[in-house]
């Protein structure tokens, strides 16, 4: 095995970041990535206006499964978290935000498309970005420029005396970590995925191709992996979109609290 | 994190790196992100909340109703069950007084049988006394003149043998019982 592995690796090209960078459809600069966020939204809102419109009482199967999912993130995600009165009117922006990114992420293990949008960083900074603006947003509305950032700074009960060590570091962590981690944990959960199937599948075909029978079993063998891989990878599409929506309900809840 | 730092480093290089900045992809995903929020606020979650509003205020009018209705029904179950314990105390109360006038019924035609059945006795008794006593009476006024008339009778025959004894006292009594008293 030994042996073959060297072999192999003169002439086997592990996938590396290069896959990522996908040439523009028919020379244009429109990348397939792109086309997939258009794609996303209009299956998201086509699905979700086509199931709210009815308004029955007694809903049918598509309505159900409409009402569902929104009310799987209004009232596990917004009302939970957010709580009481306020969630209401977060409920739209969380919606989109979850359903956006678990389309998009399910694109990955969607045949024929079979890309996860967001292991395009840009676009998981554009997301990640934009939430950093709304719970600030938010913040700044309800306390004020100082207000807010004193309650994002500066930490309840705990003595004066620590106020030098811990109101750098609370500013820190609350403004400047959260949309770098929100950006990252996103980027890199779909990046690493993508990219461990991809090495699965074309590392197996080529073991398969060099008809050896030792490496065909162990081609097999991988492809056999890269299906329970794909398996494990639609959940870990479904939670990262899920977190993405729950931290932004926490973040808009922290900006909302009276103290924190 | 050596891997990270090469391939920050290698942006340079003919491969970009993959944490590189693409504007028009930023600006690509919040448009398209902003044209999703605005239409999911703006035609899905009114729709949404719209519904859940309704539901659940149909839910609360229907237990609300049924609430109404159920109370309603326990006020009619506990008059007609108070009307019931009226009648069936009523009805008690009636045979009650049923079962007392009857008795007193009973009673009173016991006693008044037992005061006829007295009287008869009485009345009874007193006729047989005095039957008796007229019978005494007539017996004692005609025992000494039957004795008188029998002893005349055996005197006047001659009384010398038994077969003419016997028949003076047949003939008398054959008298006696025709009723004609015997010549004396």
């Amino acid at each position: 095995m030994i042996n073959v592995a060297t072999v192999t690796a003169e002439k086997f090209e592990a996938p590396g970041p290069g896959i990522f960078d996908l040439p523009g459809i028919a020379g244009s600069e429109i990348t397939k990535p792109m086309v997939q966020l258009v794609l996303a939204a209009i299956l998201v809102f086509g699905f979700l206006f086509v199931a709210a419109r009815r308004r029955a009482l007694v809903p049918g199967k598509l309505q159900f499964a409409g009402e569902g999912a929104y009310g799987f993130v209004r009232n596990s995600v917004a009302r939970d978290i957010i709580g009481g009165h306020d969630f209401q009117k977060f409920v739209p922006y969380l919606v989109t935000v979850f359903f956006f990114i678990l389309v998009n992420n399910l694109f990955a293990s969607i045949p024929f498309i079979q890309f996860p949008t967001f292991s395009r960083a840009s676009m998981a900074y554009a997301l990640a970005g934009m939430s950093w603006l709304v719970y600030n947003a938010v913040g700044v509305a309800k306390h004020g420029p100082l207000g807010y950032l004193k309650l994002q700074s500066v930490p309840s009960g705990v003595s004066p005396a620590m106020y030098p060590l811990l109101v750098p570091l609370e500013f820190f962590s609350n403004i400047l970590v959260r949309p770098v981690t929100l950006a990252l944990r996103l980027f890199c959960n779909m990046f690493a995925g993508h990219i461990l199937l991809v090495l699965f599948a074309t590392g197996g075909l080529y073991l398969i191709e060099t008809a050896s029978p030792v490496n065909v079993v162990a081609g097999s063998l991988a492809w056999v992996l890269a299906i329970a891989i794909s398996f494990l990878e639609i959940l870990v599409q479904f939670l990262q979109a899920y977190v993405f929506t729950l931290l932004n309900a926490m973040y808009i809840q922290g900006a909302l609290a009276d103290e924190h | 994190m050596k891997s990270l730092f090469v391939i920050l480093a290698s942006e340079g290089g003919h491969e970009p790196s993959p944490l590189a900045v693409e504007w028009i992809e930023v600006v690509i995903a919040l448009v398209v992100f902003g044209i999703l929020f605005f239409a999911i606020w703006k035609f899905v979650a009114p729709n949404f909340e719209k519904t859940f509003t309704e539901r659940s205020a149909a839910i609360e009018g229907g237990l609300a109703a049924a609430e109404t209705k159920q109370a309603e029904a326990d006020a009619k179950l506990a008059e007609l069950e108070a009307q019931l314990a009226d009648a069936r105390h009523e009805a008690a109360r009636i045979r009650e007084e049923a079962r007392e006038q009857g008795a007193a019924i009973i009673a009173e035609m016991r006693e008044q049988a037992q005061a006829e059945s007295t009287r008869i006795v009485e009345h009874g008794k007193a006729q047989i006394e005095a039957e008796r006593q007229q019978a005494v009476t007539s017996l004692r006024a005609e025992v000494g003149s039957l004795a008188t008339s029998l002893a005349g009778r055996i005197v006047g025959e001659s009384l010398d043998d038994d077969a003419r004894q016997g028949r003076v006292v047949e003939r008398f009594l054959a008298e006696l019982e025709t009723g004609t008293p015997g010549a004396n």
